[in-house]
């Protein structure tokens, strides 16, 4: 079967604008790079070192008061001085061992009531009501109360990090279980999939995001439980430097004390990135290294 | 359900006088249904008549409002969608209702049988509409069931796809012998693959045809013209071409 068509020829022939697409080496000079790699040359931390430069040159020239915002040089300073003194080393130690214990008992309690009450009805109704009154509660309006059952040693910095991290972990995980596509569970239910490789092949997994959202939220909420346990009451741990410091007037190891903190933050986002990494490399967005 | 077993001679399939309602919409109205061993049968009707609803209940995955259904214990369903688990890799998503040992090499296996054996090791986001839809009828098919359901399984693919995933369908019917309920709105992909055809109409099947032709004259012949006309009538579309 052969069919001619006549193809009508087109009245007015107009100039065709083209577009050329190459791949993107070739194009790119050693000039060219240079320059790009120069526009940001630190990533997301440029702006913040930036910002860190102008307040050395801000306080150098006398801009800014030496005891309000002393230079940033002045700051690492005064850590170093605390270093040789023997003083930073035992504090940031034992403030980690805070937050590590209130942490492991804050997430063992917020993963285990989190994955019970996902999978169980029963577990939703024993857990939920009790997790919805307690996270209306502001962290630090419980610490007064905290004080008067625990006393102020270490039980209670201890039991007020750990109810920061077991929370949000709760409620994460709660609703990444709950979450997961229910097309997926009925596909593993008519498969013939026992309810414990439901479980495991399906709910767990599909509910990793959201734990790892959880865990993020825990570890930030166990670090601002730990600035206010140790600054309310602590005669050892970054958070005695801090309120030592600012007795004394001494505000560089005032900064000092809070840097330590966001380091300990950040450092703490950095984990959950490189989890999230490697535990969720099936994503599309994700290459597995 | 009960556990009974039943005679070689009996049909796969038995659905008797099956109601499904939907709040106060009856959706199936005494519904019968007998599917043979072997048989491949293919459901049509329009969107919305309940052959989902229909197919569900056989997959027990929901249960009749009256009536009842009867189906083997080895049965699988190819959904609409693929319904892989994005965080297994493509051979763990075949074995998701299979255990024990060897449970791989069966994996491997029927891959290969729909000749995905090379992208075992896949994640399912790689894959393209036809191949996750592949690997959907193989993890149907690892577990050897006896009636594998089908809901519409190539409606979201093109049209080149489809026919080339008729081919296996058919070629996978043939090499397992299981009984194959396929539900689609196709016209033509009914008269490509079925033994028998239903035409579901007001809640139950409308008319039933059985398909005695060679696969060269359901391609194209007068039998085949003759049998479309009359399925596009069933189901209020005639004179269309
Ligand atoms: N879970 C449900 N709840 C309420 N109505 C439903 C439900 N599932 C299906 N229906 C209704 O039943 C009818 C048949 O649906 P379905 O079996 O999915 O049709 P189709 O033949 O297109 O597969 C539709 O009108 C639909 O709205
Ligand atoms: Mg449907």
């Amino acid at each position: 079967m052969t069919a001619v068509l006549e193809k009508p020829l087109p009245t007015a022939p107009r100039s065709l604008e083209v577009e050329r697409f190459v791949a993107r080496a070739a194009h790119r000079s050693p000039v060219r790079r240079l320059l790009s790699r120069l526009r940001w040359p630190l990533g997301i931390y440029t702006t913040p070192a930036v910002i860190v430069l102008a307040w050395e040159l801000a306080s150098r020239i006398g801009l800014l008061a030496e005891n309000t915002a002393p230079a940033p040089t002045r700051i690492l300073h005064a850590g170093y001085e605390l270093y040789q003194r023997g003083e930073l080393v035992p504090s940031v130690v034992i403030s980690l061992e805070r937050a590590g214990a209130g942490l492991a008992l804050g997430l063992a309690v917020g993963v285990t009531a989190g994955v019970l009450g996902g999978l169980l009805r029963s577990g939703e109704y024993l857990f939920n009501g009790v997790v919805q009154i307690l996270h209306t509660i502001p962290l630090l309006a419980i610490l007064p109360l905290m004080i008067v059952w625990f006393g102020i040693d270490e039980l209670t910095k201890v039991l007020l990090i750990s109810f920061g991290a077991a929370l949000p972990m709760y409620l994460n995980l709660f609703a990444a279980i709950r979450g997961v596509d229910q097309r997926l569970v009925e596909m593993a239910r008519s498969a013939g999939a026992s309810r414990f490789r439901q479980v495991a092949r399906v709910l767990l997994p599909g509910a990793l995001p959201g734990f790892l959202v959880g865990l993020r939220f825990a570890l930030a909420y166990s670090v601002l439980g730990l600035v206010a346990a140790e600054l309310v009451n602590a005669d050892r741990g970054i958070g005695f430097l801090i309120s030592r410091a600012q007795t004394y007037q001494q505000t560089d190891q005032v900064f000092f004390g809070l840097m330590i903190y966001a380091v300990l933050g950040l450092l703490a986002d950095q984990f959950v990135r490189i989890l999230e990494r490697v535990l969720l490399s099936w994503r599309p967005g994700f290459e597995a290294s | 359900m009960s556990a009974i077993e039943a005679p070689a001679t009996t049909a796969a399939v038995r659905v008797l006088d099956v109601v499904r309602r939907f709040g106060d919409r009856t959706v199936l109205h005494e519904l019968d249904l007998v599917i043979d061993r072997s048989e491949f049968v293919v459901l049509l009707g329009p969107s919305g008549c309940g052959k989902s609803t229909l197919l569900r209940l056989l997959a027990g995955l929901d249960l009749p409002d009256g009536g009842t259904v009867e189906v083997p214990r080895e049965r699988a369903i190819v959904f609409q969608g693929d319904r892989l688990l994005p965080w297994q890799k493509v051979w763990r998503n075949v074995t998701i209702g299979l255990s024990g040992s060897g449970a791989r090499q069966r994996a491997l296996d029927v891959l290969g049988e729909v000749g995905l054996a090379d992208r075992a090791n896949a994640w399912p986001k790689t894959l393209s509409g036809g191949e996750a839809q592949r690997v959907a009828l193989a993890r149907a098919l690892v577990t050897e069931p006896d009636l594998v359901l089908l809901d519409e399984p190539f409606s979201a693919l093109d049209a080149i796809t489809r026919l080339h995933m008729h081919d296996l369908v058919r070629e996978l019917h043939r090499r397992h012998g299981a009984a194959m309920l396929l539900v689609t709105h196709d016209v033509a992909e009914a008269i490509g693959l079925a033994d028998r055809i239903l035409v579901m109409n007001e809640g139950r099947i409308g008319s039933s045809y059985s398909v005695c032709l060679s696969e060269e004259d359901r391609r194209s012949s007068q039998a085949r013209e003759d049998l479309r006309g009359r399925l596009l009538a069933d189901l209020g579309l005639a004179g269309r071409r």
